[in-house]
């Protein structure tokens, strides 16, 4: 799966981090470092913090396996 | 054929082509489909990777958090194109609209949207940037190159310029636990971006986090051993500085060569075009199929005294890719203008640092929360007595309000009371921003003037 953070809409509220912990960390206190290429095996931790974002700032493909961008 | 019915066939069966496959080419791409684009559309990228966000490269990557080869943007959804990677546009025939690649193939376009980005300013003195060691960063390639040589840890590493990339890089080598010399030739890091009062408080930040700082020198020299690896650099104060690796952060070179000769209003400081990203031809005189997007464009913005700002900024690229698309498919009523407004972070030495608005048009700035020590604040730059920019530190919940305060014109020096006012934000203070002709480093705000026309453009017709 691939993502993407909008950092400027990103408030550094750390939900993502909180749910995703391999993806998502805070360096520093509201500063949000990720990987932006992530294993099927965070598929659900990735949904949940994409769900619990406030700003909505995460964009993920492949979220769904349907998904078939190209 | 009337406006209408000839953009109605341009949706059904025409022809767009993207020059540049990066951030604006594939959100500009996903745009034109999302809105109904059924034609033919082709990307041209020199690059040979699809397109892949940069920003990671000198955080997320370097802090080795994320692998250099694998920062893909993800695609939001179908763009049905054709993808010529590898392979650069070398010319612009716009009369016969043609775009010209390097392996000597033409493409016909009805509709040409620009979206070549910038490049690294590589290190000027050539057999210098050659020496091995000697690296910039601003493709994927590079940092895998960088990201390679930091983790064989270096006795050190010397970064010339402290503009934001700069910033972030020596950041990522003291987080690597390796020695890391900073040379800046302004009073402090950031100060071309954020003037000098932020630049203040970004050198202590440096020097706490154990950057060996050096403000107010120049880099005179790169010196190498025998066998072609860089071994030292020298300062215009004299003084010598021992490393085995350095990053060349010198700002940004627009990729406006290829145009050189095609009538287009494109020079070093970009392509000039209108609010709707409409290119202007070099007499100033809009097009109507030519269309720019991202930090290749220069745009005039009504909230900033109608400059023409090009924006290095990451976001700017995603907005302008989506008007442009909308107004390459649309006829007149309905185009849109590019509003965007400027906003942009960085992360370094674990601090948040985030702006909105134009802060070197700023003359003033106070800190209307929070306090400069303890490097968690907002600062409000103003601009003829009204509020134009805005910078947090580790406070970036409060800009969406500055926001509305550029937005609306509010008045400067800030009367209202804020949350965690100090007694130290009472009183508006110089901005501190060096003299406007000397470059700044690092994806930021450039103010470009008022004119589209670039007078001192020699306009040389292309051969055919
Ligand atoms: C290390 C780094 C860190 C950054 N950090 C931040 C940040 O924290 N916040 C922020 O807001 N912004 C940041 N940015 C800036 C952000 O990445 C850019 O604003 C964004 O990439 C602009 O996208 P673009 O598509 O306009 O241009 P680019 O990403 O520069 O893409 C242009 C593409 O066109 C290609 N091209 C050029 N000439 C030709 C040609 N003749 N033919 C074919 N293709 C061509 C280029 O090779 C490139 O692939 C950072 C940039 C870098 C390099
Ligand atoms: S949940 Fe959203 S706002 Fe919070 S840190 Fe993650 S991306 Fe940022």
């Amino acid at each position: 799966m691939r993502l993407v953070v909008d950092l400027n809409k990103c408030q550094g509220y750390a939900q993502c981090a909180f749910l995703a912990p391999d993806v998502f960390t805070m360096h520093g206190e509201e500063s949000l470092v990720y990987n932006p290429r992530v294993g099927p095996e965070q598929r659900e931790q990735v949904a949940r913090a994409v769900a619990a974002c406030p700003v909505g700032a995460i964009a993920v493909e492949g979220l769904r396996e349907a998904s078939d961008a190209g | 054929m009337p406006d209408e019915e000839y953009h109605e066939w341009l949706r059904r069966e025409g022809r767009i082509v993207i020059v540049g496959a990066s951030l604006a080419g594939l959100r500009a791409a996903e745009a034109l489909r999302a809105g109904g684009f059924a034609g033919s559309l082709t990307l041209i990228g020199d690059e040979p990777h699809e397109p892949y966000d940069r920003p990671p490269l000198s955080k997320a990557v370097l802090l080795g958090k994320a692998s250099p080869e694998h920062t893909e943007l993800p695609r939001l959804r179908r763009t049905d194109a054709t993808w010529r990677l590898g392979v650069a546009a070398t010319g612009l025939d716009m009369t016969a609209k043609r775009v010209r690649l390097a392996d000597g193939e033409e493409v016909p376009y009805d509709r040409l949207l620009i979206a070549t980005g910038v490049r690294a300013r590589p290190w000027p003195k050539e057999d210098e940037a050659q020496l091995d060691g000697v690296f910039v960063l601003r493709t994927r390639d590079d940092a895998v190159r960088l990201h390679r040589r930091l983790a064989a840890s270096p006795r050190r590493v010397f970064v010339i310029g402290a503009g934001f990339t700069g910033s972030e890089i020596a950041s990522a080598c003291r987080a690597r636990g390796l020695a890391v010399t900073v040379a800046e030739r302004a009073d402090g890091p950031l100060v071309g971006a954020l003037g000098g009062v932020i630049g203040a408080v970004a050198a202590d930040l440096h020097r706490d986090n154990g950057v060996d700082l050096r403000t107010g020198v120049t880099v005179t020299g790169l010196e190498g051993d025998a066998t072609g690896r860089v071994r030292a650099a020298h300062l215009s104060d004299g003084s010598v500085v021992d490393t085995d690796v350095v990053v060349v952060s010198l700002g940004a070179i627009r990729n406006t060569d290829w145009l050189k000769g095609s009538g287009l209003g494109a020079g070093p400081r970009g392509i000039a075009c209108d609010a709707g990203c409409r290119a202007f031809d070099f007499r100033g005189i809009v097009t109507d199929d030519v269309f720019v997007a991202g930090d290749v464009a220069r745009c005039p913005h009504p909230l900033f005294g109608y400059q023409f700002l090009s924006l290095e900024h990451w976001g700017n690229a995603v907005a302008q890719a989506e008007v442009a698309a909308h107004n390459m498919i649309s006829a007149g009523a309905d185009r849109r203008p590019h509003l965007w407004m400027p906003a942009f972070w960085s992360s370094q030495f674990g601090v948040n640092i985030k702006s909105v608005g134009v802060p070197a048009m700023g003359e003033e700035i106070m800190i209307t929360q929070g306090s400069l020590a303890e490097r968690r604040f907002v600062g409000v730059y103003g601009h003829q007595g009204r509020v134009i920019a805005a910078v947090s530190f580790d406070n970036s919940r409060w800009l969406d309000f500055y926001q509305q305060q550029i937005e609306r014109g509010a008045p400067f020096p800030v009367e209202y009371r804020t949350v965690d006012r100090r007694p130290e934000g009472r009183a508006p203070m110089p901005a501190g921003f060096p003299d406007p002709s000397l470059p700044t480093h690092g994806p930021t705000v450039t103010l470009s003037g008022y004119s589209p026309a670039d007078r001192q453009l020699v306009f040389t017709p292309a051969r055919h």
